[in-house]
């Protein structure tokens, strides 16, 4: 029985969750041979290889093709199903990253296989039984997935990537039968993030305001605070939807994701599809007018009071703090 | 240009989500229902769009008779007419959600009416299955980019920006072509009140299609544990402030 991981590329050798989903695929059939496959351009891939290797593969198929200089999803796509045929594994993982889940969809469609995204557990057998994430995580869903191989996707962090050394694993490059229909969708330009500025993604500090702020000029006091921590500011869906600060601040189910060391949230209530974003956060403190307001429940400090008076406050105090 | 938005009727919860007692399903006695963010930018783009070009915006759902509402909802914002595919309540999986619409666009080309665009949400609110959309084109044999938060459809094309980590990435699909969205897209207008009488006159075209097997088959919803936390109160106002400055710096966010 064999399982085969599709693996993502990141800036320095496999990405963070591909290594998750290994571990994951590891657990689905422990001891047996698991095989990866990685796109590269012709000639490329044999540290990458290695990598893998420290991760329990036992052979690494790598794709060439020109194509895979950038995303092309179909391709990749293509690529995953010939392999699927040549090997007929029990089951194909991939991250439950935005790629992951796109190019195993395409999977999905070509074979006319259900998929299952974002998954927590699973167990091989027929149905596989697995538990997934619905609503960003904040419910879970126990299903029965049908049809053979098993396609899914693994829940980012779910499971941690962990070192399981290989006998050095085996290296095979195979180029795919790719038509002109299967490389229309690629990136064809990338287009570079402004330089400078926190990201909201990975800052260790986010101060964030809601409808609380009452206004776009209520986030000075916001911006003040995030700025004396280093970190970075952001907001609700209340606030993007009254055009009060860009979308690309909103934290949770469809913002950003954040996890960092301590997360500042000023009048945002707690609904479910914000508390999605922040469940990395170490440390909530709340700060609302309401002592009922459902965000109390998940976070760790509070203060009562209105946050035009209170955060202000917490900014002279670091200050005095810092003068000392 | 003929533009097709699917979108997908969900309940709006709170601050606490509770289920009912067979745990098939979130309890909604008390709750109103939406669509995704991701979907209304799908809207808002579909009346963009057509505003621009000229045309037909067409809005697709597949769900219970209630979801009539969020079609309406649509239709208040611009949307011309309303296909709907009733189900009996239980939610569809996504092969079998991808086929009913596919079968739906097919079944409008029979007419004469055929899309250029068709706009998904990235990924539905409740089943987050990343797929329905990717599912589609297939089917209909078109090309799919996915996760969108810039669209511009130019001379038979349309350039979709992407986010990624460090910057966005562009793909050029030739049309027609099904795209997947994402919140960020665009801001979505309010519906206004002619808005709102208009649609209660515009066409809403229902069928009921039958229900396959599921094949990613629900057993039960579980509402995850572990997550409810009791606040320590730090203070009243500002006096609480030296407090929240001892928290910060035990933790080490004060250097
Ligand atoms: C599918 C879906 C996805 C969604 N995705 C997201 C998402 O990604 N991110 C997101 O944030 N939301 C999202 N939402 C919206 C979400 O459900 C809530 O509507 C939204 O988070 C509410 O924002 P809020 O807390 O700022 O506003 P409210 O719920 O109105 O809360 C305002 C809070 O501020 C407090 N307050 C008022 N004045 C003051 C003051 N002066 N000082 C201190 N406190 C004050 C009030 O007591 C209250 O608790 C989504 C919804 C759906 C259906
Ligand atoms: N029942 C449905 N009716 C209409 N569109 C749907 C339905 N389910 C999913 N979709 C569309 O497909 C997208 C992706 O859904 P999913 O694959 O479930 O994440 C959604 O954002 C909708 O645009």
């Amino acid at each position: 029985m064999t399982v085969l991981a599709l693996v993502e590329r990141g800036p320095e050798g496999p990405d963070e969750l591909s290594l998750q989903a290994l571990a994951f695929a590891r657990s689905l059939a422990p001891g047996e041979p698991l095989h990866a496959l990685a796109p590269v351009r012709g000639g490329e891939g044999t540290e990458l290889a290695a990598t893998l290797g420290e991760h329990g593969v036992s052979t690494v198929h790598l794709a060439e093709h020109e194509a895979f200089a950038a995303h092309a999803p179909v391709a990749l796509a293509r690529a995953v199903v010939e392999l699927v045929e040549r090997l007929a594994p029990a089951a194909v993982v991939a991250a439950g990253s935005e790629r992951g889940n796109e190019v195993l969809a395409h999977v999905g469609a070509l074979l006319d296989l259900p998929l299952a995204t974002n998954c927590l557990e699973a167990a091989l057998g027929e149905p596989m039984r697995l538990t997934r994430l619905r609503w960003g995580g904040s419910l879970l869903e126990e299903a029965s997935l049908h049809g053979s191989p098993k396609l899914l996707t693994v829940a980012p962090h779910a499971v941690p990537a962990e070192a399981a050394p290989a006998a050095g694993p085996a290296v095979e490059r195979f180029t795919p039968s790719l038509t002109d229909a299967d490389l229309v969708v690629r990136v064809v330009e990338r287009v570079q993030a402004a330089a400078g500025g926190i990201s909201l993604a990975d800052a260790k500090v986010v101060v964030s305001a809601g409808r609380g702020a009452g206004s776009a000029e209520g986030f000075a006091v916001i911006e003040e605070l995030a700025a004396l921590l280093g970190g970075a500011v952001g907001c609700s869906r209340a606030v993007t939807m009254a055009g009060w600060r860009p979308h690309t601040d909103q934290v949770g189910q469809t913002g950003t994701k954040i996890a960092p060391d301590v997360y500042i949230a000023c009048g945002i209530s707690g609904a479910t599809q914000h508390l999605a974003g922040c469940k990395g956060a170490k440390t909530l403190l709340a700060i609302n007018t309401d002592p009922d307001a459902p965000i109390l429940a998940s976070a760790d400090y509070a203060v009562i009071g209105d946050l035009h008076e209170v955060v202000p406050a917490i900014s002279a105090e670091i200050r005095k703090a810092r003068g000392r | 240009m003929n533009v097709l938005v699917c979108v997908k009727r969900v309940p709006m919860t709170g601050g606490t989500i509770v289920l009912t007692p067979d745990g098939q399903a979130i309890a909604t006695q008390h709750l109103g229902f939406t669509i995704s963010p991701h979907e209304e930018c799908g809207v808002e783009e579909a009346v963009r769009i057509v505003e621009r070009h000229g045309g037909e915006s067409v809005v697709l759902t597949l769900g219970p008779p209630e979801a009539e509402e969020q079609l309406r909802d649509a239709l208040a914002l611009g949307i011309d007419r309303a296909i709907h595919l009733v189900t009996d309540g239980e939610e569809w999986d996504a092969q079998a959600t991808a086929a009913a619409i596919a079968a739906a666009v097919e079944a409008e080309r029979a007419a004469g009416i055929e899309y250029d665009l068709l706009l998904f949400g990235n990924e539905s609110a409740d089943a987050g299955g990343y797929q329905v959309g990717v599912r589609v084109a297939h089917r209909l044999g078109l090309p799919c980019a996915t996760g969108l938060k810039s669209l511009a459809v130019e001379g038979g094309r349309i350039r979709c920006e992407q986010e990624a980590p460090g910057g966005r990435d562009v793909y050029d699909l030739p049309l027609p072509a099904v795209v997947t969205v994402k919140e960020g897209l665009n801001l979505p207008r309010y519906p206004s009140v002619p808005g709102r009488m208009r649609a209660q006159r515009k066409p809403v075209a229902a069928s009921r299609p039958a229900r396959p097997e599921p094949r990613l088959e629900r057993l039960r919803l579980v509402v995850p544990g572990g997550q409810r936390k009791q606040a320590e109160i730090l203070g009243h106002g500002p006096e609480a402030a030296p407090r929240v400055v001892e928290v910060l710096e035990r933790i080490g966010v004060l250097t």
